[in-house]
C-alpha cells in the first residue's frame, strides 16, 4: 500500500466545503475553535465573511446553525465528534432534529484513531447518539473521493445531516471520474459468496485487504462499504446475507448503536443470520499511536480474516 | 403612544389572558403563571413592534420571534390567535393528542411559530442564528426573543450572549422576563441569576430596565433598541407571575398547574371584568 496516495477525511471535508462555497452563496460555516483541525479553516481563507468561529460553546453553535437553516441558509457546524454529537447532542436533538432543519454537521476526530488525546477525545458513541435522532442522516466516508462527494450530497439533501470525518489518512480508493454518491445506498466492493463484511470509515480500506487475504484461503468475501448508517440500504444488507449466509460488521465505534446493530436489526426482522460484530467492544479508549491503537482494539484485516474463519 | 392605542392593547392583553387561561384550563396542564407574566410583552409584540403578516406567516422578510421560555406557549398561542393567525377557539384543544398545539411551540404545526422550543437556554441561540442570517442575507428582519428569569440559569443562555455581542447583532432583542420565580420557588433562593442587566451589559448588551406591565415603557425601550447599533439588546422587565388573575399572581405554585373549573370561571370573572374596565378606558 505504500503507493498508495493517503489523505485524511477531515482534508476532504475541508476542500469540499471550499468547492461548495464556490458554487453556492447560502453556505455558512461555523466552527467551535477547531478550525485549523476540523479544516473548516480552508472555507474560512477563501470566505473569510461566511465563517462563523463560535468560540468553545457547541451547544451554542448547534443552536445558532438550527436559526441560521432556519432563515433559509445551508449551514455546516463543526467541531470533533466528541463535542458535536457528544456535547451538543441535545441542542442538536431539540434544535436540529425536532424542527428538521437544514443544518449539516460536520463532525472530525471520530473514533479511537484520534491517537494521542486519548479517550476524552476518541467519540466512539456518536453513530448511536445521531441515530437515535427521528429524521437525521447519518454518514462516514471511507476515503477522500466518497468524503467529499459525500459534502455535496448532504448539500442537495434537504434536512439534518450528521458526517463523521477521520483525523487519519487513509488510501485513496475511489476513482474521482467515476464515483458516484448516493446517500443511504452501500456500495459492493467486492463480489463473494461465502461471508459479507460490512464496513465504513477507515475500516473499509481494512475490509478490502481482509478480502483479499481470504481469498487467498480459499473463502469467497463480499465487501460492502456501507457509509451511510442511517437510512440504512436494508435491501443490500438483505441480500449479502441471503448470498452470503454469514455477516461481519466493522466500524470505529462502540459495537453498541452504531452499524452493528442497525444491521443486526434489520437481520433479526426480516431475515436471521448469524453476525459478527468488529468494533469497539464497550470500553473506553487510550492514548497512543492510531494504527497501534486500532491493532490493539481488534480494528484491523488481520482481526475481520479471524473473524471470518470463526463463524 | 396615544390613550386609544393604549386602550386597544389593553384590551388586546386581556383577551391574551383569556386565552392562557381557555388553554391551560382546555389542557388541564401547562404553564399559565409565566404566560401572565409576559401576556403584556406578547401583546407589545404582536399588535406593535413585529413586522408581521397574520396572513402570511412564513413572509420570508418577517421579523422573528423566538419563545425561548418554550413552556409560555399558552401565551404565545393565545397571542397569535387572538392576531389572526389561528382560530381563538382552538386554543382549548392545547396539549390534546389531536391538537396541532403541542405543549411546547413547534414551528412546523403550529403557524406564527418562528422556532420549535422549549429546552431552556436554546432559543435564544436559535435567535442569535437568525439575527446572523438575517445580516449576512441584507435582510431589514429584527429577530425578538424572550427568555424566563430561572432560564438564565443555563450556561448556554451567556454562550448566546457572547456570541451576540461577538458579532454585534443589533438586530436583535433579548427580553427577560423577571417574575421573579421558578418551580422550587424564588430564582433569588434557587439560583440567583442577579444583578441581571449588569451581567447583560458585561457582556457587551445595552440593556433597558422596564416594568413589564408598562407598553409606554415598551414602547421607550424598543424604540431605544431600534436606535442602538453596534451591539445587541436587551429589555429586562419586572413582571408578575400570574398578572391579572388574583390568585396566581405571586404563587410558584402556578407555574406549571391549570387551572380546574372553579378556578377557571373565578379566573374569567376577574379578566372579563378587567376587559369591560379597559373598553371603558
Amino acid at each position: 500500500m505504500a503507493d498508495v496516495k493517503k489523505i485524511a477525511t477531515r482534508d476532504s471535508y475541508g476542500n469540499a466545503l471550499k468547492e461548495l462555497g464556490a458554487l453556492h452563496d447560502d453556505v455558512i460555516v461555523f466552527d467551535a475553535d477547531l478550525a485549523a483541525a476540523t479544516k473548516t479553516g480552508v472555507f474560512k481563507k477563501a470566505y473569510p465573511d461566511r465563517h462563523f468561529d463560535c468560540g468553545i460553546a457547541e451547544g451554542n453553535m448547534m443552536a445558532v446553525a438550527a436559526g441560521a437553516a432556519a432563515m433559509g441558509l445551508v449551514p455546516f457546524a463543526s467541531s470533533f465528534a466528541m463535542f458535536a454529537a457528544g456535547r451538543a447532542f441535545e441542542q442538536v436533538r431539540n434544535s436540529i432534529g425536532y424542527p428538521h432543519l437544514n443544518v449539516k454537521i460536520g463532525a472530525t476526530h471520530g473514533g479511537i484513531s484520534v491517537g494521542e488525546d486519548g479517550a476524552s477525545h476518541q467519540c466512539c458513541e456518536d453513530y448511536a447518539l445521531m441515530r437515535s435522532i427521528p429524521g437525521m442522516v447519518v454518514m462516514s466516508p471511507a476515503d477522500d473521493v466518497e468524503a467529499r462527494a459525500m459534502v455535496f450530497a448532504a448539500y442537495e439533501h434537504e434536512g439534518p445531516v450528521y458526517m463523521r470525518f477521520g483525523r487519519s489518512a487513509v488510501p485513496v480508493f475511489h476513482d474521482p471520474e467515476t464515483f458516484r454518491f448516493t446517500i443511504g445506498k452501500g456500495e459492493v466492493l467486492r463480489q463473494g459468496t461465502d461471508v459479507a463484511i460490512i464496513a465504513n470509515g477507515l475500516m473499509v480500506a481494512e475490509a478490502v485487504e481482509a478480502g483479499k487475504r481470504l481469498e487467498a484461503e480459499g473463502i469467497s468475501a463480499m465487501v460492502i462499504n456501507m457509509a451511510t448508517v442511517k437510512p440504512l440500504d436494508e435491501e443490500l444488507v438483505i441480500e449479502a446475507a441471503k448470498t452470503c449466509g454469514k455477516v461481519i460488521t466493522c466500524e470505529e465505534h462502540n459495537i453498541l448503536g452504531g452499524l452493528g446493530e442497525a444491521v443486526c436489526g434489520v437481520l433479526a426482522e426480516k431475515l436471521p443470520t448469524p453476525v459478527k460484530r468488529i468494533g469497539v467492544n464497550d470500553e473506553f479508549g487510550h492514548s497512543g499511536p492510531a494504527g497501534a491503537l486500532l491493532k490493539a482494539f481488534g480494528l484491523s484485516a488481520e482481526h475481520i480474516v479471524e473473524a471470518a474463519k470463526s463463524f | 403612544m396615544t390613550a386609544e392605542e393604549k386602550k386597544q392593547l389593553t384590551i388586546a392583553a386581556c383577551k391574551v389572558r383569556m386565552g392562557v387561561i381557555e388553554g391551560t384550563h382546555g389542557a388541564k396542564a401547562g404553564h399559565p403563571g409565566g404566560s401572565l407574566s409576559a401576556a403584556d410583552l406578547f401583546t407589545y409584540l404582536y399588535w406593535k413592534e413585529l413586522n408581521i403578516d397574520p396572513k402570511n406567516p412564513k413572509w420570508e422578510d418577517r421579523d422573528r420571534f423566538v419563545l425561548s421560555k418554550g413552556h409560555t406557549a399558552p401565551g404565545l398561542y393565545a397571542a397569535l390567535a387572538n392576531r389572526g393567525f389561528f382560530p381563538v377557539e382552538d386554543l382549548p384543544t392545547l396539549r390534546h393528542i389531536d391538537s396541532y398545539l403541542q405543549g411546547h411551540p413547534n414551528m412546523n404545526t403550529v403557524p406564527g411559530v418562528d422556532m420549535s422550543t422549549g429546552s431552556l437556554g436554546q432559543g435564544i441561540s436559535c435567535a442569535c442564528g437568525m439575527a446572523l442570517a438575517a445580516k449576512k442575507m441584507g435582510k431589514a428582519a429584527r429577530v425578538y426573543t424572550l427568555l424566563g428569569d430561572g432560564e438564565i440559569q443555563e450556561g448556554q443562555v451567556w454562550e448566546a450572549c457572547m456570541f451576540a455581542a461577538h458579532y454585534k447583532l443589533d438586530n436583535l432583542v433579548v427580553i427577560v422576563d423577571n417574575n421573579g420565580l421558578q418551580i422550587d420557588g424564588a430564582v433569588a433562593d434557587v439560583m440567583s441569576p442577579y444583578p441581571i442587566p449588569e451581567k447583560l451589559e458585561a457582556f457587551g448588551f445595552e440593556a433597558a430596565r422596564i416594568d413589564g406591565h408598562d407598553f409606554e415603557a415598551m414602547e421607550a425601550a424598543f424604540a431605544q433598541a431600534r436606535q442602538t447599533k453596534g451591539k445587541p439588546f436587551a429589555i429586562v422587565m419586572k413582571t408578575t407571575k400570574g398578572k391579572g388573575v388574583s390568585y396566581m399572581e405571586n404563587q410558584a405554585g402556578w407555574h406549571g398547574k391549570a387551572p380546574n373549573d372553579a378556578e377557571y370561571e373565578i379566573a374569567m370573572n376577574e379578566l372579563k371584568a378587567q376587559l369591560t374596565e379597559a373598553e371603558g378606558m
